[in-house]
């Protein structure tokens, strides 16, 4: 376990950093974490883009929780995300609230934590850092973009804005623009959080604590769309916690609202409410096709990038039609594109769970093309 | 070229998929509709230098060619290839698919709209054999081309040369070539005569192309239903 939190941090020398937005950030820095060892030719790097709640921690315990890695599973000698043979890079995005720039952090002008003055950011804007990181560290180019949800937004931006600097590209359970119903489920996040009196209005750095309770009804919201009506009710169903008849109160009767107050609960722990709506922002925000005249195969216009693309069947969050709507524009750009849909009903967390024949799937690709990269 | 083609018979590949392979210029893009385990889209990327990609149905397939290194979308051609834009492709190939598409008709005109040209394969319910077992033991015909009981086939639209040869006429669609495939999986140079081949070739195989009518998208314009 790391003695900082942050694992590696490093202080961006390409100062002020500019926004998407226009605006400019005086100073960055970026907490990340890596795995494996470059090789001498620079190109077997993989960045491992992580989903909004996420964090650098992919493949070691979690510092604050003490838990895996998120992807322990899918990163690591051996693994899909071979460590022994791919140096993997994962940073704490931009307004993230692990080391990572963000509402939290001090604001240099003021010598206070940034809190709502912070500026908003868009998933570019991580791309951007993260490409400015690689820059320092000397990493020309990488081997593989991978990420599931909003790292799969951050995997799609780095081939449309980097095309020259990406060899493969593997965007899981994600979609090329927000939908207007997951816009709906994180504006009741980011309400639940501002309706908390102790949001203060986003500075509550110095105050005993802050926004416990939004936050938590925020991500009991959020993880509700992470899972499915069918693999809810297969776990949960109607089952009673701890007791075997209702108490007709509003007490945590049944077990799937006891699972949820732990989410919401163990979630406050180690995640900034101020992050939340920033992140959360930065997603609403994505629309790829926007950004390239309103076509989104004008993104991929004479990409090189080899790209898997990934689905599950029980998501509802990025439903497989999303999945598709990007194969179609890759499709127009005449890129080297695969795609596969998997059967699960684990709905979108899918892509963090061990699903074997989707582990199967992406160590083939990986492998491919590793080989056509001479790796 | 000798060991190159030592290569290829090393691997196995069906005749059918070789003379496909042959019809297809090096450096061509193609899309290979129904690629099965990617035998030949392997067998095009590697061997005849072309860019292709394929289209299955069943994520075994899917699965199978992506660890290949093969570059293929799981998709239905009876649904997706509406989402392929038109003239993407030089060359668009259905080989042993034609006959398991709900709609045929549809799926050839895809076809020719996405490919320049469309290349299909297909086993000749005309044959012989397969004439002679119906009427011999008035029993649905089975065979290497024909391998599954009549009850739970994927085969829906079975056809033979000469109506396969009707439709594309009826369409208005050029047979720039036709190889006719004998019993023994080999190319059969019988005569042009589709009727001949009708009753002599296992299976046949069609080179394809649309020099009608467009529309402004490119799309070809086919004669009125």
């Amino acid at each position: 376990m790391d003695e900082d939190p942050r694992g590696n941090v490093l202080r961006l020398d390409a100062v002020p950093f500019r926004l998407v937005s226009g605006a400019e950030l005086p100073e960055v820095t970026v907490a990340y974490q890596t795995y494996g060892t470059l090789n001498a030719d620079k190109t077997n790097a993989v960045l491992v883009c992580h989903a909004l709640t996420g964090d650098q921690h992919v493949a070691n315990p979690h510092p604050i929780t003490g838990k895996d890695g998120w992807w322990e599973s899918m990163v690591g000698p051996g693994m899909v995300i071979d460590t022994d043979r791919f140096f993997v890079i994962c940073t704490n995005v931009l307004g993230g609230c692990l080391g990572t720039t963000g509402p939290k952090e001090i604001n240099p002008a003021t010598g206070e934590p940034w809190g709502i003055d912070f500026p908003v950011i868009t998933i570019g804007d991580m791309v951007k850092l993260q490409a400015a990181l690689l820059d320092q560290l000397g990493i020309p180019d990488l081997f593989c973009a991978i990420g599931g949800s909003m790292g799969g937004m951050q995997v799609l931006d780095w081939a449309a804005r980097f095309p020259g600097r990406v060899f493969s590209a593997v965007p899981i359970a994600t979609t090329a623009r927000q939908s207007a119903q997951n816009i709906a489920f994180d504006e009741v996040g980011r309400q639940a959080i501002m309706a908390d009196p102790d949001w203060r209005g986003g500075r509550y750095y110095d105050a005993p604590h802050g926004p416990k309770a939004g936050l938590s009804v925020a991500r009991m919201a959020a993880h509700i769309t992470y899972l499915s009506e069918a693999g809810l009710h297969q776990k949960f169903g109607r089952k009673l916690q701890d007791r075997d008849a209702l108490t007709f109160g509003f007490d945590a009767d049944f077990q799937i609202e006891s699972y949820l107050r732990h989410q919401g609960s163990t979630f406050v722990e180690r995640f900034d409410a101020n992050s939340y709506l920033y992140i959360t922002r930065a997603m609403d925000y994505f629309d790829l096709a926007a950004d390239y005249g309103g076509m989104l195969a004008n993104a991929f216009k004479g990409t090189k990038t080899r790209f898997c693309v990934v689905s599950f069947t029980s998501d509802w969050l990025y439903p497989t039609t999303e999945s598709r709507a990007i194969v179609h524009a890759l499709n127009a750009a005449a890129a080297q594109v695969s795609f596969l849909e998997f059967e699960t009903d684990k709905g979108h967390d899918s892509f963090l769970l061990d699903v074997p024949e989707f582990y199967d799937v992406l160590r083939g690709f990986i492998g491919a093309a590793a080989e056509k990269r001479g790796l | 070229m000798a060991t190159r083609e030592a290569d290829i018979r090393a691997r196995d590949i069906r005749v059918d998929l070789l003379e496909i392979g042959r019809m297809i210029e090096p450096g061509s893009r193609v899309l290979d509709i129904g690629c099965g385990d990617g035998d030949l889209l392997y067998h095009l990327v590697h061997d005849r230098r072309v860019d292709a990609r394929g289209m299955e149905l069943t994520r075994e397939g899917v699965n199978a060619c992506v660890a290949r290194g093969l570059s293929v979308v799981q998709g239905d051609a009876d649904r997706d290839l509406g989402d392929y834009p038109t003239g993407a492709f030089d060359y668009a190939v259905l080989s042993q698919t034609l006959q398991a598409m709900r709609d045929t008709r549809a799926g050839l005109e895809q076809m020719l709209r996405i490919g320049k040209r469309a290349i299909v394969s297909f086993p000749n319910f005309g044959f012989w054999k397969v004439r002679l077992q119906l009427l011999v033991t008035g029993r649905m015909p089975e065979s290497r081309a024909l391998e599954y009981p009549w009850y739970n086939t994927p085969n829906i639209h079975l056809c033979t040369i000469r109506d396969f040869a009707d439709l594309c006429e009826e369409l208005g669609i050029t047979v720039e070539r036709f190889l006719a495939i004998d019993a023994s999986g080999k190319p059969a140079r019988m005569a042009h005569s589709t009727r001949q081949a009708n009753l002599l070739a296992e299976q046949a195989l069609f080179l394809l192309a649309y020099h009608g009518e467009r529309d402004a998208s490119g799309a070809p314009l086919y004669r009125p239903r």
